[in-house]
């Protein structure tokens, strides 16, 4: 068998990214403005359209997404939950928003402190079976979130099946006839 | 409920089967919560037991009490926009809660819907998914980058191509390879070909859940044609393991241009018979109009995609706005409805098919010559022959299908446009053989979270049109 993925470092995410202080769009910019502390990166794949990340702190991650709604992210599309076993803060929460009218996506990715941050389905109902699906998966915890319980796995389930310390399991091989074999 | 006697404590003597007749009225102008009360017998001792329409006993996974609010509106689908009026008349007494399914032939799987009904009314859905759990995302990371397709394959068992194209595309992001243009053409070819098939069976089960049974004969009937080229070009009818990483695996057969003209002759023919069965059947009208209402804006705040955000207005096709594979090279128009209800879900859906076939028309004749995959070593196994000849392909060969190939870290977000909707792939990439992290958004994830906005306040009959009409795969759901 081969080995696991190599362990994530920190810098993996800006692997040929542009990091640019002030976006030139104007509706992220204006976004920039009012949220200082978040950190946007833009970057065009060679394949595929123009990817629009923001990395919110926790502290301010509702009130940004709730921003974003506003300034013409209105469209929800996605919610998950990323385990970077070693990293600090450990889990990540990645949110996907759309603009139909402006034809752009803006992903929002959280560094999860502990393992609970705030819920944002308050600004998009959606996000509630996906922040259930990360709490079943991952265990993280969406304080605010009307219904936190289980989704995919049965309630009674111990544990939290896609963190990376979760074994996939395994089933013994058993040799019957290694015994008799001398 | 406050004039019915204790029947544990109460001042009535211990129940008997007999006793409750001779104390009660007359049956006829009994409540129904007493009539249900009059044959229960309860063991003495016992807490008298909560009704069970102010909730159920099923652990975390409960239809919450009425009294719990936020949760509560998810379940009335109130929480975007409140858009029907609350009968207040309506006699407390009528509430009962039903559950459909799993098991049940007209949830397309195993889906659980717990209701609450007053009379005929639906007033409250939960539904509740999970039955159909694999793990798969899980099992994503454990497989190299090349067997990924064969596990991604089975999520929305109906529209397999649409799978593996998204898992591709990520790859091929963080691969940074050139696909061949013949590798584009066929992957359009036979994805469009899998919208029809897809869109087919959605005509067969959504005639049948209605009550048009023969429907279900014609539409399996035409998809048959369908997969028969699958299984002509892929060697299976499902799952094909079709699309990979660096092209395709294989060419196309001799002769697939005949199988084409014929399925581009017979499906067209079997469509406009569906159209000419149901498009003004009163009945179907009647099932069908003003049923089962999703407005855009409810649209985007649940992610609802595809051809259900179509049919409420929303002009939203990732083939136009965010092309992939090339399809931009092909004509082709977006179907949109007005209503948003089951109709135009399914005339969104009828038109997607002769849409889709019109694609499938320009492939058929533009189709260009050349590489069905990537001549990368890294990334395509070279061919048989030529390990016999050469050190490096022997190397190659064994590289990727023991360890396989690397991928450059980084995070990729790649949407296709499945038949159900956004179909999208979250790749995290470590840099190493196996994927870190596969997180798979579901078109049906999030149509299965919009039920309560489309069920609620509608007749209970109506559960079984509106489901069918969001096309749910459950194995897309649960993954």
């Amino acid at each position: 068998m081969t080995d696991q993925p190599a362990e994530p470092t920190p810098d993996d995410a800006a692997a040929e990214a542009v990091h640019l202080p002030v976006p030139d769009d104007p509706i992220l910019a204006g976004l920039a403005g009012a949220f200082p502390s978040v950190e946007f990166v833009s970057f065009s794949p060679a394949a595929g359209p123009q990817q629009d990340i923001a990395h919110v702190p926790a502290a301010v991650y509702p009130e940004f997404v709730a921003a974003a709604r506003d300034s013409g992210f209105d469209a929800f599309v996605d919610l998950c939950g990323v385990d970077y076993l070693r990293r600090d803060p450990r889990f990540e929460i990645v949110v996907n928003l759309l603009s139909h009218e402006r034809r752009q996506r803006l992903r929002i990715r959280v560094g999860v402190p502990g393992d609970v941050v705030a819920s944002i389905t308050q600004v998009f109902e959606g996000a509630s079976f996906y922040e259930r699906e990360a709490y079943d998966l991952f265990g993280i915890r969406f304080s605010g979130h009307p219904d936190l319980t289980r989704i995919l796995l049965p309630d009674e389930w111990e544990g939290y099946p896609l963190r990376k310390d979760y074994s996939v399991g395994s089933v013994p091989v058993q040799f019957k006839e290694a015994h008799q074999a001398t | 409920m406050s004039d019915t006697p204790n029947l544990v404590t109460g001042d009535l003597e211990a129940p008997t089967i007999e006793a409750p007749h001779d104390a009660s009225p007359p049956i006829e102008s009994d409540s129904a919560d007493r009539r249900r009360r009059v044959h229960d017998v309860w063991v003495a001792g016992t807490e008298e037991p909560e009704w069970v329409r102010q909730a159920t006993d099923e652990g975390a996974q409960e239809l919450l009490p009425d009294a719990d609010e936020p949760a509560l509106a998810t379940q009335r689908g109130v929480v975007v926009s409140d858009d029907y009026v609350v009968d207040d008349d309506v006699d407390e007494e009528e509430r009962q809660i039903i559950n459909m399914g799993p098991q049940h032939p007209s949830t397309h799987g195993v889906l659980r819907l717990q209701l609450e009904l007053e009379g005929e009314t639906i007033r409250r859905v939960k539904p509740i998914i999970g039955y159909l759990h694999t793990g798969m995302e899980k099992t994503a990371e454990t497989l190299t980058w090349l067997q990924g397709p064969t596990n991604v394959t089975r999520m929305d068992y109906l529209s397999p191509f649409h799978n593996e194209l998204a898992y591709s595309l990520a790859v091929e992001q963080l691969l940074d390879v050139d696909i061949p243009p013949r590798a584009q053409a066929i992957r359009i070819l036979m994805s469009e070909l899998n919208r029809v098939s897809s869109h087919l069976l959605f005509l067969a089960t959504q005639g049948m859940d209605i009550g048009a049974v023969s429907m279900m004969i014609y539409g399996w009937r035409e998809r048959e044609v369908c997969l028969a080229f699958f299984e002509k070009v892929t060697g299976l009818r499902m799952n094909h393991n079709y699309i990979r990483p660096g092209g395709v695996a294989a060419d196309l057969p001799d002769g697939w241009e005949d199988d084409v003209e014929e399925l581009l002759s017979v499906v067209p023919a079997g469509v406009s018979e569906y159209e000419e069965l149901l498009n003004e059947n009163p009945i179907f009208l009647d099932r069908t109009q003003g049923v089962g209402v999703i407005t855009p804006e409810e649209c985007k705040a649940l992610g609802v995609t595809g051809p259900t955000a179509r049919a409420s207005g929303i002009d939203w096709d990732l083939r136009k706005v965010f092309p992939y594979s090339g399809i931009d090279a092909y004509e082709f128009d977006v179907p949109v409805g007005k209503h948003g209800d089951v109709f135009d879900r399914y005339i969104v859906r009828v038109k997607e098919v002769g849409q889709s076939l019109r694609i499938v028309r320009q492939v058929l004749e533009t189709m260009p010559a050349g590489d069905y995959r990537t001549e990368d070593r890294k990334v395509t196994p070279p061919p048989r022959k030529r390990i016999d000849e050469s050190m490096e392909a022997l190397i190659h060969h064994f590289k990727i299908f023991t360890e396989g190939f690397k991928v450059s870290p980084g995070e990729v977000y790649q949407a296709v446009e499945s038949p159900r909707g956004e179909l999208g792939m979250y790749v995290v990439s470590t840099g190493g053989a196996r994927p870190w992290r596969v997180h798979v958004r579901a078109p049906s994830f999030a149509h299965v979270q919009a039920l309560p906005v489309m069920m609620t306040d509608s007749l209970v009959a109506d559960i079984v049109a509106t489901l069918a009409s969001t096309d749910p795969v459950l194995g897309d759901v649960d993954r």
